[in-house]
């Protein structure tokens, strides 16, 4: 029968007390878990085994400081069925409040016995109030009484209430113990009054300790103790409203030490008549308590003669009876039946429950079946974190018991290192250094700690810095300790931007160091748009600790982790550009609201450049040289997938050789290109007159054209001098103060009265496909690839060097920037360009627009395909806005609305704009 | 004016305001915003020291609790959720927490005293936002030392009671300590609020709010949601509930787990959904009070707000639908338990 079918016996004789009056309040207490007394309630069973004054052995362990064997005393009470532990420090020889303060922060970090309420047990108030100090849930002092008088009975009361702890208070006062039935109802009548009516203390959170005295001691006085507490018990509990009566069972058979099967008896006899009179509480030792019914029917007799006082001879009696049945003890232990199944279910479910006391034997029989110690690590120890981490995940597992399961894993990781050491052929040091931290404003560690661990498992040196450690502590700590890498760890939404600025800082004080993200809001996502991209170097996102060991093992690899950081850097980028594409999860606002909420610049006070020369004008002559230095090399790379940044990647350790090589024979293909003059550059662009009309349209005005060079559109005469481009606006749902952009809102509406610019070009480098068929006749199609990879780098760099002519030239609202050609790189100037076909204004269908403005065609031969690509291929077309506010951005998602909308401004069907804008239309 | 919120609270569910960080994002303070003149030498970074705003830049914080006053917020939060000597640690501006405090609750009174002038029918209060700290009392910072305290009891009360004390100098109405997720942290604030009403001789309504983190909904220190409530309840609440964390809809069943179990009267204010990748707060005024409605249907609730990502659309909204529906019924305050009350 288990402990919990025995308290079952206690149950129903309570239930008496279920029907006193109306109003009725019930003690409620906590740990993790809530302990409500009500009408039904067991009989509360409290622990008393983590009592120095009560065990011999926890005294011994916590004198010897073993504080983890004697938290086992206390797991052990938990799981016996103890509802309550009472923890008690006082001893001569130790430090009482130094012991309780650290065994119940202990506690605090053991979930399977934390999840009863504490129990708070001494005769110094300086203990108790350090306990109370330290225990998150709501208590029992045990405890205070009137021994000492009442001011400072009142003034303990009132802090122990203040704390928010029920109080046991004993049936003591100035005179001394209460030892018979009229003493013990006085005492706490006196007390209940004083407590209620002066301290305002909450009748139900009182508990009565009556005195529980030995009986059958031989002396005449002792005959009654047992009979007095039950009837001064029944007393209070029916003139006490909402009182709780508790007591220490097993000094009620002290005269029987020695004989468990007696005191058993006798105690669960007491209990029996206790119970039914209303004891609702009591300090008992499951492990010490036979089930009534289970009695032999004559101890039964004996024992209940003796309890109840019922004859002179009583204790006679039962003292010669006991001799007949001596020595029958049954200790009870926990349930070990789990330690029957097969090893790996074992080692799971020590992992799962945070059980350390067989882990060693259990890891020692993995290590003798395993090939190699490291196997029992990366096999049976991480499948049994799986199983935690799935628990956690699914809600099933809280914080600490994880943190409890981590460590176990630690001490089973402990025990293999020193064979895992004796394995390795050389004598091995800390493969590397990690730094750990959970960012600033964060307390969240479990995923930082589990990963810890685990990196630590395989050889690796972990610098925790803990929790909430602000950017600047983890450089300097990076710094000075020289790790090799970083891991950051976070819970909440903002540690999302402390990783962000972490990694623009590493960035900006030229750090190498990997970057390992994880935590449970941190996301492949976040890790790919927001992190990677602030930080040259490798930043992975690692949320699950068994994979951390490989990715930390990749990064660390001197031999190949450059080619794995590019790896990943590649991987990411391509996570991003498809996530981006991506329909995020969000809700999108009408057009109509994304309208209100255009990006406003004030055109009062905005600077409008009238363009040096209005019109279109047509580049056919220039001399590539003159592109050269405005080539940006990085692309050029990276479509022959080397990753990296030029200059840098042609020192770069590991694609270096490969980049310098290429990049000299695309010098060579160059020169050979220049010339022979196999590919020819070639541009039309205009400036013109332009609005925005209706919100998202912008009209632009075609003054008639005096240059004979060029082919003038005919738009002209048909359309009243005017062509109109259509803008698309973004319709994302934002935060307030965000707004929805459209590259209309970067020109002045019509109704400002303002006249404002808007320019448009294309550019093309001719030859490329015939360079290319020719290398490709001589089968090299290395060479192919190289001429088109070269006619593209010329096309953007066309594409950059005429922006610059416009900017400073032909427009000249920024006549005397000076920009390098990293600067134009990023993008570094005023005003944009943006393309028909990207993420600013994603419809190709527009740059038949452009084609019509400027005679594309007529003017320099760049053709559009049926899929509106250019031909040739190396090309670049798009507009120019010149406003220093305009600035790049991503459309994003448009709704149907929109979409009936534009096709109507455009004049085509819905369903060509649907078939064009497809991409960008949510769900 | 205490008595006045224990009147409104018995006719009509009150409504407290929504986030005060998602509005200050909008702003974009820089460093030198955060600055302003008097701390523009200041040996430390002190951008994202959102309740420092108070000083630097008073008038955005009036403005945004002049936004869900208009919105129809009852109840507005100071802005001092970092507002203790332990919080203000990281910005070495401990001898700063007197005067943030009051400041902020100053500033609010302000505005709340323009608001109930316009509309005496509606009186508007202010809640002294009291925040847990950035330390755990009952758990460990470092893993291979679980009895290691980063924080004490003491060291907490001490830091509380002077927030405290400047909050009511400043004009709070009623004490707000929220997002708890340390039981013993909240206790510690608890323990402070007593000792300054016994010295001051004075009673102060205290609404107390924590923060269900887990999926196993728990606490952060592991406590579920009604062991939690019978921690706190020591002290006589004006009321008690959950915020942040969660959406309202997740936040449901754990408001549940305690309304049937507290005489105090039950307040939430939940996030605006759950983050997204991002870490931006997604949920739409109108889905949120869809849901929000779901807890009156239930009669849970007697204070309603939003936390993390609401705005005032979200309380305009939360409030229209607040109007409909009857408080939840709760023990008329003052409780016959605490006598002192009835002097009130």
């Amino acid at each position: 029968m288990s402990e919990k079918d025995k308290n079952k016996n206690f149950t129903k004789a309570s239930s008496l007390w279920g029907e006193v009056g109306e109003g009725r309040r019930y003690m409620k207490l906590s740990g993790l878990e809530p302990l409500v007394l009500n009408e039904n309630s067991n009989f509360i069973n409290v622990g008393e085994r983590t009592n120095v004054a009560g065990s011999r052995k926890f005294l011994r362990l916590i004198k010897e400081e073993k504080f983890d064997e004697a938290l086992d005393i206390a797991r052990h009470q938990v799981d016996g069925g103890a509802q309550i532990i009472d923890i008690n420090m006082d001893d001569g020889l130790i430090d009482g409040k130094e012991a309780m303060v650290r065994f119940l922060n202990l506690i605090a970090a053991e979930p399977d016995i934390c999840r009863v309420p504490i129990m708070i047990d001494s005769s110094k108030w300086e203990i108790i109030e350090a306990g109370l100090q330290v225990v998150q849930g709501k208590c029992v002092v045990n405890s205070i009484s009137l021994k000492e008088g009442e001011e400072k009975f009142i003034w303990e009361a009132t802090q122990i209430k203040r704390y928010g702890a029920a109080v046991i208070v004993m049936a003591f006062d100035e005179v001394g113990q209460a030892d018979n039935y009229k003493r013990r109802i006085e005492i706490a009548k006196r007390s209940y009054d004083i407590l209620v009516n002066k301290v305002g203390f909450a009748s139900e959170d009182i508990i009565f300790d009556l005195n529980i005295f030995p009986v059958a001691t031989g002396m005449e006085e002792h005959r009654k103790n047992a009979i007095d507490f039950i009837e001064a018990t029944k007393w209070v509990r029916e003139n006490l409203p909402n009182v709780s009566v508790s007591g220490g069972v097993s000094n009620v058979s002290f005269s029987f030490r020695g004989n468990n099967t007696v005191r058993e008896a006798m105690h669960s006899v007491f209990l029996y008549y206790a119970i039914q009179n209303g004891m609702n509480m009591g300090i008992v030792n499951p492990a010490m308590l036979e089930v009534y019914d289970d009695i032999p029917k004559d101890l039964l007799e004996h024992v209940e003669d003796v309890i109840l006082d019922r004859r002179d001879d009583a204790t006679e009696r039962l003292l010669n009876f006991a001799e007949t049945v001596k020595g029958t003890s049954k200790e009870k232990t926990a349930d070990l039946s789990w330690r029957e199944n097969p090893l790996q279910d074992r080692i799971t479910h020590a992992l799962v429950k945070g059980i350390d006391a067989f882990i060693i034997e259990d890891v020692e029989q993995a290590r003798q079946e395993a090939k190699a110690p490291i196997e029992v690590i990366e096999g049976h120890l991480m499948i049994g974190m799986n199983v935690v981490g799935d628990l956690f995940g699914a809600g099933k597992m809280f914080l600490p018991q994880v943190v409890k399961s981590a460590r176990v894993m630690k001490k089973a990781v402990a025990y293999l290192n020193p064979f895992i050491e004796a394995a390795k052929s050389d004598k091995s040091e800390p493969v590397g250094k990690i730094l750990m931290a959970t960012v600033k404003g964060d307390v969240h560690d479990i995923g930082k700690n589990i990963v810890s661990v685990v990196l630590a498992c395989n050889n690796y040196e972990i610098v925790d810095l803990g929790v909430m450690v602000p950017p600047e502590k983890i450089i300097q700590t990076a710094i000075d300790e020289r790790v090799d890498a970083i891991g950051l760890s976070g819970l909440i939404t903002p540690s999302l931007d402390e990783m962000v600025y972490l990694a623009k800082e590493m960035q900006r004080q030229n750090f190498e160091l990997p970057l390992l993200i994880g935590g449970a809001t941190t996301s492949k996502a976040h890790t790919a748009v927001k992190i990677d991209t602030q930080y040259k170097n490798a930043v992975v996102h690692v949320n699950d600790a068994s994979r951390a060991v490989t990715v930390v093992g990749d990064l660390l690899n001197k031999k190949s982790s450059h080619l794995y950081t590019a790896k990943l850097k590649k991987d990411y980028d391509e996570f991003r550009t498809k996530f981006l594409k991506r329909g995020k999860e969000k809700s999108y606002i009408s057009i109509d609201e994304a309208r209100k909420r255009k990006y406003k610049i004030d055109w009062e006070t905005s600077e409008i450049k009238k363009p040096n020369e209005l019109g279109i004008q047509v580049l056919k002559q220039l001399s590539l040289k003159e592109l050269l230095p405005f080539i940006d090399w990085s692309p050029f790379f990276r479509s022959w997938d080397l990753h990296g940044k030029f200059p840098d990647i042609l020192t770069d350790k590991v694609v270096g050789e490969q980049a310098s090589i290429m990049y000299e024979e695309a010098q060579q293909m160059i020169a050979e290109i220049i010339a022979n003059q196999f590919l020819k550059p070639k541009a039309v662009f205009g400036l013109f007159e332009a609005n925005s009309i209706n919100e998202d349209d912008i009209e632009v005005s075609i003054k008639p054209n005096r240059n004979k060079n060029v082919i003038s559109s005919n738009v002209e005469k048909s359309q009243n001098n005017k062509v109109v481009f259509r803008t698309l606006r973004q319709q994302l749902k934002k935060r307030e103060g965000i707004p929805n952009h459209a590259l209309a809102d970067f020109i002045a509406p019509k109704e400002t009265n303002k006249t404002d610019y808007i320019g448009a070009f294309c550019v093309g480098i001719f030859g490329a496909q015939e360079l290319a068929e020719s290398y490709k006749a001589k089968e090299d199609d290395y060479n192919a690839i190289m001429a088109q990879a070269i006619a593209d780098r010329f096309a953007e760099a066309f594409a950059e060097y005429l922006h610059k002519q416009i900017r400073t030239k032909h427009w000249g609202y920024s006549a005397d920037e000076e920009l390098t050609n990293d600067d134009l790189i990023k993008e570094n100037y005023k005003g944009i360009r943006p393309a028909p076909g990207y993420p600013a204004c994603p419809d190709h269908l527009e740059k038949e627009t452009i084609w019509d403005l400027l005679k594309v065609e007529e003017n320099i031969g760049v053709t559009l395909t049926e899929s509106l690509a250019m031909w040739p291929a190396a090309a670049v077309s798009g507009y120019y806005f010149a406003n220093e506010e305009a600035k790049y951005f991503g459309l994003g998602k448009i709704t149907d609305d929109q979409l009936t909308d534009y096709s109507e401004r455009k004049g085509i069907t819905k369903e060509k704009a649907r078939k064009w804008l497809h991409p960008n239309l949510a769900n | 004016m205490s008595i006045n919120i224990y009147k409104a609270l018995q006719e009509r569910i009150l409504v407290l305001d929504g986030a005060m960080g998602t509005m200050l994002q909008a702003y974009k303070f820089t460093e030198e915003d955060f600055r302003g003149k008097r701390f523009k030498d200041y040996p430390t970074p002190l951008q994202g020291n959102n309740d420092l705003l108070s000083i630097t830049q008073p008038e955005a914080i009036k403005t945004i609790h002049g936004k869900y006053f208009d919105a129809g917020a009852d109840i507005v939060e100071t802005n001092t959720f970092s507002g203790t000597t332990i919080a203000m640690a990281d910005y070495q501006m401990e001898d700063l927490v007197y005067e943030l405090n009051y400041q902020s609750a100053k500033i609010a009174k302000e505005v709340a005293n323009e608001f109930t002038a316009k509309e005496p029918h509606k009186p508007r209060f202010v809640a002294g936002s009291i925040g847990p700290t950035n330390r755990t009392a009952s758990m460990s910072p470092d893993v291979n030392d679980p009895g290691y305290r980063a924080v004490t009891f003491d060291e907490l009360r001490i830091a509380y009671k002077q927030q405290t004390e400047a909050l009511l100098d400043g004009g709070a109405d009623v004490l707000l300590v929220e997002t708890v997720f340390d039981t013993l942290n909240a206790k510690a604030a608890l323990f402070a609020i007593e000792q300054v009403k016994e010295e001051r001789n004075i009673e102060v309504p205290i609404m107390l709010s924590g923060t269900i983190t887990d999926a196993s909904g728990r606490t952060l220190s592991g406590q579920t949601a009604e062991a939690f409530l019978i921690s706190v309840s020591h002290i006589p609440l004006l009321s008690v509930g959950f915020n942040c964390a969660l959406g309202a809809n997740l936040l449901q069943p754990h408001l549940e787990a305690i309304a049937n179990k507290t005489e105090f009267a039950i307040s939430a204010h939940p996030n605006a959904g759950l983050p997204n990748a991002f870490g931006e707060y997604d949920e739409t005024p109108e889905e949120m009070g869809e849901q929000i409605e779901e807890y009156l249907k239930k009669n849970l609730i007697n204070i309603i707000g939003g936390c993390c990502g609401t705005s005032p659309e979200h309380i305009k909204v939360i409030a229209e639908i607040a109007s409909k529906y009857k408080p939840r019924a709760h023990p008329s305050i003052p409780s016959q338990r605490e006598g002192k009350y009835s002097t009130l």
